[in-house]
């Protein structure tokens, strides 16, 4: 542990700032809270956001786990695995169930989360109207009216273009009945889990400069219309090549030498744990 | 039994000023103004208690020199611009005894989404360029409550046809469309939702003479079958001529002088009136 560092990288003034936005964030369900935005030891872009959060949350007797894209060892996971863990000497794990604080890109975890979970999403682009509407000062204003036919109208616009809505990740919410928020860019598949998770689910941009949180139990539905109601993606009668799960997020991969397209668990952690469980074949 | 028509919408005493005003100007009538400009505080009075009613089917006309506060009267009527002061009612909207210019601002919204559509001179105003024809019709009706897609294409195609606009070219953006297009797609969009009341601010002004004929064929056409009232401003005595029922003139911020069009235009009483309709034979 680096211990010429302050616990947790920042000083206890900015931790209570962003702790701060936080609360407010959590109050107001859905709603995208200004926070100063700090400089961090990572580019702005590659989950700043989340590293925030997840700096300011940290306790000594917390476990962390950090996702992504699924993946617990891809090089932005190990960095900010690494960057945490240096400055605060708090556990890592890759079990889902044995964390207390998950930072995750793109992603929530196949395992149901907990009441003594925290999901911290890294988001790029919090605001679900800015291609229909430019102007921060605008989309202010269309919240706080709560004016969200841009949200629909872009649905409509893919449903004329292609036929049906191709949103492949980041498919607009309505949260609490009230704000409609970008759940980060998440698949579909994982959205329907927001909805009354029983984790605190936190979301921050950090170029962005914005906070804002799902509460736990919170209602959160996709948007969608009557004729063409949300789908998440389907994985119907394909499973996993190495643990078989269905049910769960796979990806679609090109086996080069035999041109065999394959499908494998997206969450390698819940992979492993279920090769495990079983032994493998 | 009523004796009389209720009017759809009574302006009282309409003001909007751009600036504060000084203790030389106030009230908008002094010798420190010159016409409505005052070199003292440089505020401009660009309505001048503005009163008048338009009753059901009515088209009511608006003429004036540039500057004399036509558009502004449009844009406080819905709401683009904020009034000074002044009392609006409109009677399908709590049955008339609420002054919209008193209502909060997401009131003012759902009154320019439920009862009301405006026309613009400048189509880049009304339209949003970059989404398809048939999505800027869906836009008001979704705004209008509507969630239902192939209920809104087969709206957005019959009004799209109406103003004759190609089917097949339903789905391309008014951008790449000419100014007359433009112009009539913006018309479907403001009778989606079948609005009581139709503002028309300038709609025939930029275009040439055969298509400014067709979009005034059109407007009278539509007027005559759906009913509903309009208010139209315009710089053009002809289309005033051949459209309105009933004509205000405007001069600097003031209604100068009212009555049927016919009288206007064969017995004007201002001087500024004469010299408008002598101009024009």
């Amino acid at each position: 542990m680096n211990t010429t560092y302050n616990f947790a990288f920042f000083d206890e003034g900015s931790k209570r700032e962003i702790r701060r936005a936080t609360l407010k964030a959590i109050a107001i369900p859905g709603y995208q809270v200004p926070f100063a935005s700090r400089e961090m030891p990572i580019g702005r872009g590659w989950g700043t956001g989340g590293l925030q959060l997840t700096l300011s949350l940290i306790g000594k007797k917390d476990v962390l786990k950090v996702i992504d894209q699924g993946s617990d060892e891809s090089v932005n996971a190990v960095n900010i695995k690494k960057l945490v863990s240096n400055t605060t000497g708090v556990e890592v794990t890759e079990h889902t169930s044995k964390a207390t604080l998950i930072q995750s890109r793109h992603r929530i975890p196949e395992v149901p989360l907990t009441k003594e979970q925290i999901l911290v999403l890294q988001v790029p682009l919090p605001e679900p109207l800015r291609y229909y509407e430019p102007s921060e000062t605008e989309t202010k204003k269309l919240h706080a009216e709560k004016e969200y036919s841009g949200a629909w109208l872009m649905l409509f616009e893919q449903i004329m273009k292609y036929g049906g809505m191709t949103t492949g990740a980041d498919h607009p919410v309505l949260v609490h009945d009230r704000y409609v928020m970008a759940p980060s860019p998440i698949p579909r598949f994982d959205n329907p889990k927001m909805n009354a998770n029983e984790a605190l689910i936190l979301l921050g941009a950090g170029r962005e400069k914005k906070v804002y949180a799902v509460p736990p139990y919170t209602k959160v539905v996709s948007l969608d219309f009557e004729d063409y109601p949300f789908q998440a993606e389907t994985f119907a009668d394909k499973h996993c090549r190495l643990c078989g799960q269905t049910n769960v997020f796979l990806d679609e991969l090109v086996d080069e030498l035999t041109d065999e397209t394959v499908y494998q668990c997206n969450d390698t952690s819940n992979c492993l744990e279920k090769l495990n469980s079983v032994g493998v074949k | 039994m009523t004796d009389f028509e209720v009017p759809v919408l009574t302006v009282k005493n309409l003001n909007k000023q751009y600036g504060p005003g000084c203790f030389k100007c106030r009230g908008g009538e002094s010798a420190s103004l010159v016409k409505n400009y005052c070199q003292v505080c440089g505020t401009v009075y660009a309505c001048r208690n503005v009163s008048f009613d338009v009753f059901p089917g009515e088209v009511l006309g608006i003429v004036g020199e540039s500057g004399s506060g036509k558009s502004t009267l449009m844009q406080c009527l819905y709401f683009d611009q904020e009034v000074t002061s002044g009392e609006a009612y409109v009677s399908d909207y709590e049955n008339g005894e609420k002054n919209l210019f008193q209502e909060s601002s997401q009131q003012k919204r759902y009154i320019r989404n439920h009862i009301m559509g405006k026309v613009y001179q400048n189509p880049l105003l009304g339209l949003r360029m970059n989404f398809s024809s048939i999505g800027n019709i869906a836009e008001k009706l979704i705004a209008a409550g509507n969630n239902h897609v192939g209920m809104m294409e087969s709206r957005g195609t019959e009004l799209l046809n109406k103003v004759h606009i190609p089917v097949h070219r339903r789905k391309e953006a008014p951008k790449n469309f000419s100014g007359g297009m433009q112009q009539r797609v913006q018309i479907a969009k403001a009778l989606s939702n079948h609005p009581p009341l139709l503002l028309l601010d300038e709609v025939t002004t930029g275009l040439d003479l055969s298509v400014q004929a067709s979009v005034l064929d059109l407007i009278k056409g539509l007027q005559r079958e759906l009913g509903i009232s309009i208010v139209l401003v315009s710089h053009d005595l002809g289309v005033i001529r051949m459209l309105a029922d009933r004509t205000l003139v405007m001069l600097e911020g003031k209604v100068i002088e009212q009555g049927l069009t016919d009288r206007i235009l064969e017995d004007p009483q201002h001087p500024y009136t004469q010299l408008l309709v002598h101009s024009l034979l």
